[in-house]
């Protein structure tokens, strides 16, 4: 009994195919693995080591940042 | 005190980071990151500024990243609030930059006021910096050439002052030696000028005014040839740290003292 779920990433909707889904499986959705980002879920920060425990749910707002070249 | 100096120990101490190098240069406005590494190895730079922005989804697996060619082992990130407008702004960035950096809490905070002149706006700083220094971060800072206002920064516990020497990107070097020096003589923690330098000759009066390190990133990424002009801030820093060291001679309109002997003139 599946049905999408829509989570708003860097200001854009995306949807997939689960009900929620921890913070792990959406770094490997989004083919992040291996690199190196921060995620804030609805304000507020999500640490490295809880991805496994986080969950995502439907309609949640993240912002997934890196380093850029800047001055 | 001059003759017993030891240039090599010449350290520049930030939070108590021991550096050997008095230039820090930010990372943007490079062609490719190739460029990027080939200019930030020619400036000696230990330290390197770094924007936090929204990463892109959905690139290529393979596509390469600021940090593969500077590896965070061997340059100290310095995340920045570049593009910042509000205290609760810079506050989140660095939230997540120290996140980001697995915990690296030495950044650069800089709240801007306007976007045409990319000044800052003091008032938001001020407030950001308190916040994040409770927050537990060591918090290098931005702001005007405002004496009064470096000091509240240096009494609310920031571990260096970052005055424009002229605005962002501007080129235009050092508008007011003057105010500079007040900055100097009454902080204790490490004064850098951030901002504004466009040549070699305006790092090296920065440090001959007695700066303890300057911060630069459009005087190398826009020079004609980057990688050159980064050599060439390296010697100005160093020339420029040496002659303020060294002591200059005081300035006179004319001496009537010349270099050569008086004696022994033929007739």
């Amino acid at each position: 009994m599946y049905s999408n779920m829509k989570i708003t990433i860097n200001g854009n909707i995306r949807e997939f195919s689960y009900e929620s889904m921890t913070a792990d499986e959406l770094v490997i959705e989004l083919k992040l693995t291996g690199k190196r980002f921060a995620i804030e879920r609805n304000g507020e920060i999500m640490p490295k080591g809880l991805f496994k425990q986080f969950i995502i749910n439907d309609g949640d707002y993240l912002e997934i940042v890196g380093a850029v070249g800047g001055g | 005190m001059a003759d017993k100096f030891e240039m090599n120990k010449d350290e520049l101490i930030i939070a108590g980071r021991p550096f050997q190098s008095r230039l820090l240069v930010g990372t943007g406005k490079y062609r490719d990151f190739k460029e990027t590494r080939s200019a930030i190895d020619k400036s000696g730079s230990q330290i390197v500024t770094v924007a936090i922005r929204r990463t892109n989804i959905g690139q290529n697996e393979n596509e390469q990243s600021l940090i593969d060619f500077l590896p965070t082992k061997e340059f100290t990130y310095l995340p920045n609030t570049a593009g910042c407008y509000s205290a609760d702004d810079a506050i989140r960035t660095l939230h997540l930059a120290r996140e980001l950096l697995d915990g690296h809490n030495l950044v650069k905070l800089e709240v801007l006021g306007d976007p045409k002149t990319l000044y800052p706006n003091v008032v938001e700083t001020l407030k950001a910096a308190a916040v994040l220094i409770k927050d537990g971060f060591d918090v290098m800072v931005y702001t005007s050439d405002d004496p009064i206002i470096a000091k509240q920064l240096e009494d609310l516990g920031c571990c260096a002052i970052m005055p424009l020497a002229s605005l962002i990107g501007s080129g235009m070097g050092i508008l007011n030696p003057w105010n500079l020096e007040i900055i100097i003589d009454t902080l204790s923690v490490p004064v850098i000028v951030d901002a504004g330098v466009g040549t070699a000759s305006d790092a090296a009066i920065a440090m001959e005014l007695g700066c303890d390190g300057v911060l630069m990133n459009t005087a190398i990424a826009n020079a004609q040839n980057p990688i050159m002009m980064a050599g060439a801030m390296k010697k100005a820093i160093e020339a420029g740290r040496e002659a303020f060291l060294a002591g200059r001679m005081p300035k006179k309109l004319y001496s009537a003292s010349p270099s050569s002997p008086l004696s022994g003139l033929i007739n």
